[in-house]
């Protein structure tokens, strides 16, 4: 939209009559075109497919029967939906609060010119190359009681007695995935935050030495306030990211002990494709791009970053 | 920037679009491994395929029966198509709803099986079965049940019967000079006795919750017979209220607050074998598990086999249930579309009659250790490398009164989820026996 204003208002530039004008819009069109199709073909029709099918009554086998809103509202009523809600508010919660501090201080220390940073760089990113399968099973191997690494290594330093529950604990289990998510994705952030560092002016950093700022003055009132979008980039990244996280949770608990980590990604899965209630796993679809797309506007609105002026040179 | 903002959109976007391509796709995906039998098939033989859950040595058993079907019977040709069995729900049940299903497919009776039933998608077999009573005759009554509906039979059994019984640790329980429970009182002061010298007494496989049901169904089984769970299937208001029900409830809460099972129970998984690794690595004593757990064994640990032993889920006393019952998976099932050419279902009903579960299908099932739900074949059995274990548990299904099909299978798909979710969250602690009970009761009227 942004770059459709800016070309509107670059319009009378362009100058000698409206033949131009209309090419490009023509060619603007044509060029839009792949992209408004595959947009259409896989983001647009399937939503309003499945704003129909949340009106069905249907197993995916036989006659469907239109029921309205019969399925709205016996999910809205149950409290299934809204606890797989806030599971996914929380892991949301837990997944920044892990991730962003973490990331950030990783990347602050990777984007050092030191000697062996670019090597600690390197290693700090291996867990993002896996695939998020691999971790699952990996991690659930680990943190598996009796068996587990974990568990062994704990209780051969004296803690705890060998049976520490760390998936099966229905306190605790989010926690823990979110721990693993966290554990895949800060090196990602990290990344984010090396590159951000870098594109800080060194003149800022020579500004603050002359002016006497230590090392944590320089970081609170140079790094930080700089990285500032970078944050916004995170977070949008990670909020987003997390409300559909799904491969990861599937494989290592599937949503168990009970429903404790059934987040709504889990809970549409298990709707539609388990439980072969096409309807009910609709709902949750169309709940989750709603949520999804209220979460995208309302950081945007708040943070300014669609606006991304230039921050460079502390402008 | 704007571009971003549509980006994370489409994230949001992405979650709809996954269950309408993904609801369209699964069906023309073919991701099968074909086999064809024979060679070519000439242009005036009837095409017939079959779908099956099988994989490795049970596979090429099931090419060895198709083969022999190509040979016998020229005016035919079948093919095998075999597929995971997760996926495999889902492709049958669009397959079945577009009417493109395999002309034999196979299935576990019971509540899915039902589902078609009711479309009018499924061949009542009962008329072939009829003209045919040696053909009839060849099954195991027990286990014919699960896909009766209003007696008219719509399958019959393939494969090995898969009853549930108790593995135990024969060295552990001979060095404390213990023998099998064969009450749940002996049972009950057994897991006191391993507790105390700090031995796991049951290993439970609680992730998969599935491994929770088999305590339940037995126990009710055992308290209350058969008509506690014929309630809930047919549907009756309150049916998951009955005391019985709430009795065996509280029967596993006692074990689970007993200390019966592992520490963290709630995350071993059973799939991943490693509730049996807690029983073959001497951890713990006893282990509840379909027949296929002896065969987890056999391939994760052979060496173990010497010291495994097994007794059947024991009686409860006062209970009204006959202790001969078992509880499982009774066997897999082969049915026919109803909507076929004629010309296919016959060569369909040539096939389960001539090459399935007949003398030489069943010579290769035992070879690999598998135990087919058909009469007369104690000797055989006598004649293989796992006599003793294959012995008992096909003379375990073979003179229950009755086999109670699992039960998630045996209900509707969703109502089945939710019953091994519920004992899931039951058995962590997060749900009271009352309202596991009224949360399923709540299946009942639907």
């Amino acid at each position: 939209m942004d770059e459709l204003g800016l070309l509107d208002r670059a319009r009378p530039d362009l100058g000698d009559g409206c033949l131009v004008t209309d090419r490009m819009n023509l060619s603007r069109l044509l060029m839009m075109l792949p992209a408004v199709i595959f947009f259409a073909a896989f983001a647009l029709i399937p939503m309003c497919v499945a704003v129909y099918y949340s009106g069905l009554n249907w197993s995916g086998v036989g006659s469907a029967t239109w029921v309205g809103l019969q399925n709205w509202k016996s999910m809205l009523a149950s409290g299934e939906l809204w606890h797989s809600f806030w599971l996914t508010i929380a892991l949301m919660f837990w997944c920044w609060v892990l991730q962003n501090p973490l990331g950030l201080v990783i990347g602050v220390f990777t984007a050092g010119a030191q000697r062996h940073r670019a090597v600690f760089g390197a290693l700090y990113f291996i867990p993002l190359l896996f695939s998020s399968v691999a971790i699952g099973v990996t991690w659930s191997y680990i943190l598996s009681p009796t068996f587990g690494l974990m568990d062994n290594l704990l209780k051969a330093l004296g803690i705890g007695n060998g049976f520490e529950n760390w998936l099966g604990n229905p306190h605790i289990a989010l926690f823990v995935i979110a721990c693993i998510i966290s554990w895949q994705y800060i090196p990602f952030n990290a990344l984010l935050y090396q590159s951000g560092v870098r594109q800080i002016p060194r003149s800022l950093y020579e500004a603050a030495m002359i002016d006497g700022a230590g090392p944590l003055r320089t970081f609170f009132s140079i790094t930080l306030p700089q990285l500032k979008y970078t944050i916004t980039t995170t977070t949008v990244l990670i909020l987003t990211g997390t409300l559909t996280y799904f491969d990861l949770i599937y494989v290592v608990t599937n949503g168990g002990p009970g429903d404790a980590t059934q987040v709504l990604a889990i809970d549409m899965y298990k709707q539609a494709f388990t439980n072969l209630n096409i309807g009910a796993g609709s709902v949750i679809a169309v709940v989750l791009a709603v949520f999804g797309l209220l979460l995208s506007i309302i950081t945007l609105k708040f943070t300014g970053f669609n606006k991304m002026e230039s921050q460079m040179e502390g402008a | 920037m704007a571009k971003d903002a549509r980006k994370i959109a489409a994230v949001g976007l992405a979650a709809v679009a996954t269950i309408a391509v993904t609801a369209c796709g699964t069906e023309s995906q073919s991701n099968s491994n074909q086999v064809s039998s024979t060679g070519s098939a000439s242009a005036k033989q009837v095409q017939l395929t079959l779908w099956n859950v099988d994989s490795g040595l049970a596979e090429q058993v099931d090419n060895k029966a198709i083969a022999r079907f190509n040979a016998t019977h020229p005016g035919y040709h079948m093919t095998g198509e075999y597929f995971e069995s997760t996926p495999y729900l889902q492709k049958l049940q669009i397959a079945m709803g577009a009417h493109q299903a395999a002309d034999v497919f196979s299935n576990w009776g019971g509540g899915r099986l039902y589902t078609f039933v009711k479309a009018g998608d499924v061949l009542d077999l009962t008329p072939y079965l009829k003209a045919d009573p040696s053909w009839a005759n060849r099954y195991l009554p027990s286990v014919m049940k699960s896909i009766t509906f209003n007696g008219h039979v719509y399958g019959v059994p393939y494969g090995n019967l898969q009853p549930v019984n108790f593995f135990y640790n024969k060295q552990l329980f001979a060095q404390y000079h213990l023998t099998p429970p064969k009450t749940w009182d002996q049972l009950l002061s057994d897991i006191q006795f391993f507790k105390s010298k700090g031995i796991i007494p049951i290993s439970l496989g609680g992730q998969d919750n599935w491994p929770d049901l088999m305590y339940f169904e037995y126990l009710v089984d055992r308290l209350g017979g058969q008509q506690p769970f014929d309630n809930v299937m047919a549907g009756k208001p309150n049916a998951w209220s009955n005391p019985v029900i709430t009795k065996a409830l509280n029967m596993m809460k006692q074990l689970a607050n007993m200390g019966a099972f592992e520490p963290g129970f709630s995350s071993i998984g059973s799939n991943n074998g490693s509730d049996a690794a807690l029983l073959y690595s001497g951890k713990a004593a006893m282990w509840l598990m379909g027949s296929w757990g002896y065969g987890t064994i056999a391939s994760d640990d052979s060496a173990f086999l010497k010291n495994l032993g097994w007794f059947p889920f024991p009686s409860v006393p006062g209970g009204k249930g006959n202790p001969n019952d078992v509880c499982g998976n009774p066997s897999g099932f082969y049915s026919i579309p109803s909507y076929d050419s004629p010309a296919k279902i016959k060569g369909a009903i040539q096939f389960l009659k001539d090459n399935n579960l007949d003398s030489k299908n069943v010579a290769d099932l035992l070879q690999i250790g598998y135990v087919p739900a058909v009469k007369g074949i104690k000797n055989q059995l006598k004649k293989q490398k796992d006599a003793a274990y294959e012995t008992f548990y096909y003379n375990l299904a073979k003179n229950a009164p009755y086999f109670q099909q699992s039960w998630d299978t045996a209900l509707p798909t969703a109502e089945g989820n939710e019953l091994d979710t519920d004992l899931g969250k039951f058995m962590v602690g997060q749900m009271s026996v009352a309202q596991f009970e009224a949360d399923m009761n709540t299946y009942l009227t639907k």
